[in-house]
């Protein structure tokens, strides 16, 4: 009779995947273990080598994939929402263009480490503010009237990124181009996107309800009761926020925001009270085991790991789209 | 005669600078239920959405239980005053059942999910419009007809005491027309509510309310007792064009034309 598996069926299958995928994650690798030897080594004792490698290297860089999949995911399902719109992403408004512009100029001035990441919240930021201070215009606030505006500063951004990649060196044209297909290996420990995520996810599920009746349209939402222009507000804030935290740990990886929603979706269906936390566990997923190919596929070379997120995810997702029955 | 749901005191609204209605005042009290009759453009929708607390008065007053509108908080007017809109307004796919259940929304505290009881309720509203059995289909797959029924299954959902219905018949055919507008006129004889619905057909108004509210634009408003306000003169001022008034088994048929 239900259209879609219950509870009780869907979130231990997503848990039981998120332990496998980090799993697998910590476990492949330039030297390559048994369940065993991770188990030990994850406990604290095994050889000093695979302690290391597992605690050291793989663990932080696992957490930090799962962390950002499960922020562009989170965000990208708010996103949807605020714009009722099922293309939106969460670069729709130009905070993955501001935050690039922000990264490369950092590495046009030679910077490394910290300040690329500084930059890119900072140019996250201010793509944000400047998005919502020109949508908001004469006429107020429509979604619509958002979009648009975050597409024209995207590709105002678009044009600056070009400029920059034209000006960079030839030594900083690397790292710039990695960055822009996303990349975990500036390492971090994964610790703050990991802290965002649990208490975004914490502090947006109370409103999943309302966002259930947002999504039927604002008008609609406003009749039945729920203060429509705060919570959009709120939404925004919130969306802008987890996407600059996501761009700034990793750069911009496309494709996950978008999809993770919908494959949710089509899986379990469109309450937001199951599609937040479920886009959450299914992007941290993606993004990791997306992270441990793109670092392992072609040993030694470190692949970005937005190469691998569209190379798994199209497929994946247009099987999904193809087996889904009515439309959309 | 019991306290009116629903007053309007000298209220004005306007629409980019037209006139909508000047200083109206209508008194709904429950068991009635009003037609809403008016050309193209000449502002039905933006005073029912103005009824409804969705958008400011020019000047004025909106009382809803004696209470000004604008004064109560929003959540409590969505538990006393329903409003069915013209449009559909989602783009995001969910299922019929789920979409009849966001009714229920103004009723639930803020951390409850919906119960078996709401389910039980939202079931019954789409077995009441005739969408039985099309409970798990994605709303965006519905004919035009059967999304309209299911915006109408919604507001029964939402089970308000005040009514307010922006075209209930767009798009239905004859057996819903007259089904579904019987049981709005039957919400308005039970249990002390009111309908004001906004309608295209006149014979549709002639036969399920007991008065009409006439919208001629410029801001003249005419309300009174369906007998009496629809005749041939009126109708032909409220639509520019010639209407006949036919007698016919006891009552009247309204046919466009001299």
């Amino acid at each position: 009779m239900q259209r879609h598996p219950r509870l009780v069926i869907w979130l231990p299958a997503l848990l039981l995947l998120t332990l496998l995928a980090f799993g697998v994650s910590l476990a492949l690798g330039s030297t390559s273990l048994s369940l065993h030897q991770l188990w030990d080594a994850l406990g604290g004792g095994g050889d000093v080598l695979s302690r290391t490698v597992v605690l050291d290297l793989r663990l932080p860089r696992s957490v930090s994939a799962f962390a950002v999949g499960g922020l562009l995911a989170l965000a990208g399902t708010l996103m949807q929402v605020l714009l009722r719109n099922p293309l939106a992403d969460p670069y729709i408004l130009g905070v993955s263009g501001g935050a690039a512009v922000g990264a490369l100029g950092a590495f046009l001035l030679g910077l490394a480490g910290i300040w690329v990441n500084g930059g890119a919240f900072l140019g996250a930021l201010l793509s944000t503010l400047l998005v919502f201070a020109l949508a908001h215009g004469r006429g107020g606030w429509t979604p619509t009237r958002l979009l648009l505006t975050g597409i024209a500063v995207a590709a105002g951004w678009g044009a600056v990124i070009s400029l920059l990649l034209v000006l960079g060196s030839d030594a900083s044209l690397h790292s710039m181009i990695f960055w822009l297909m996303g990349d975990f290996s500036y390492q971090s420990s994964g610790s703050l996107a990991l802290v965002v995520l649990v208490l975004g996810l914490a502090g947006c599920w109370p409103f999943a309800r309302q966002l259930n009746v947002l999504a039927r349209g604002e008008t609609l939402a406003e009749a039945l009761g729920i203060a429509v222009r705060p919570l959009s507000i709120a939404i925004y804030v919130a969306a802008s926020l987890f996407t600059a935290v996501a761009v700034t740990e990793a750069g911009a990886i496309g494709f996950v925001g978008l999809v993770v929603p919908h494959m949710f979706r089509m899986l379990a269906g469109g309450d937001h009270r199951r599609l937040l936390p479920g886009a959450v566990l299914l992007g941290g997923c993606l993004l990791m085991l997306a992270d441990t190919l793109a670092r392992t596929v072609a040993e030694p070379r470190q692949l970005p790991v937005g190469v691998v997120t569209a190379a798994m995810g199209v497929p994946l997702f247009l099987y999904l789209l193809n087996r889904a029955r009515g439309p959309l | 005669m019991s306290a009116p749901l629903l007053e309007t005191r000298a209220l004005s609204v306007e629409i980019a600078g037209k006139a909508v209605c000047r200083d109206l005042d209508l008194s709904l009290e429950p068991g009635r239920c009003v037609g809403l009759l008016g050309g193209n453009g000449v502002g039905k929708t933006t005073l029912l959405h103005t009824l409804a607390g969705l958008r400011a008065p020019l000047s004025g007053h909106v009382l809803l239980d004696g209470v000004p509108l604008a004064s109560q908080p929003r959540r409590r007017v969505a538990q006393r005053l329903g409003l069915l809109m013209q449009q559909p307004e989602d783009s995001l796919p969910a299922t019929v059942l789920e979409t009849a259940l966001i009714g229920r929304h103004p009723h639930l505290d803020f951390w409850r999910w919906e119960s078996h009881r709401d389910v039980a309720i939202a079931r019954r509203a789409l077995r009441n419009v005739g969408l039985e059995g099309l409970e798990q289909r994605v709303q965006t797959a519905l004919s035009g007809g059967e999304r309209r029924r299911l915006d109408i299954a919604t507001v029964l959902v939402q089970d308000p005491q005040l009514f307010l219905l922006d075209e209930p018949a767009h798009q239905l055919d004859l057996q819903h027309q007259m089904a579904l507008l019987g049981q709005i006129k039957g919400l308005a004889g039970n249990q002390g509510r009111a309908v004001l619905m906004s309608l295209h057909d006149i014979n549709l108004a002639a036969r399920f309310c007991d008065s009409v509210l006439m919208l001629f634009g410029g801001g003249e408003a005419l309300f009174g007792a369906s007998d009496g306000v629809l005749n041939a003169e009126n109708l032909s001022r409220l639509y520019h064009t010639p209407v006949t008034v036919l007698p016919w088994q006891g009552g009247r048929v309204f046919v466009a034309g001299a």
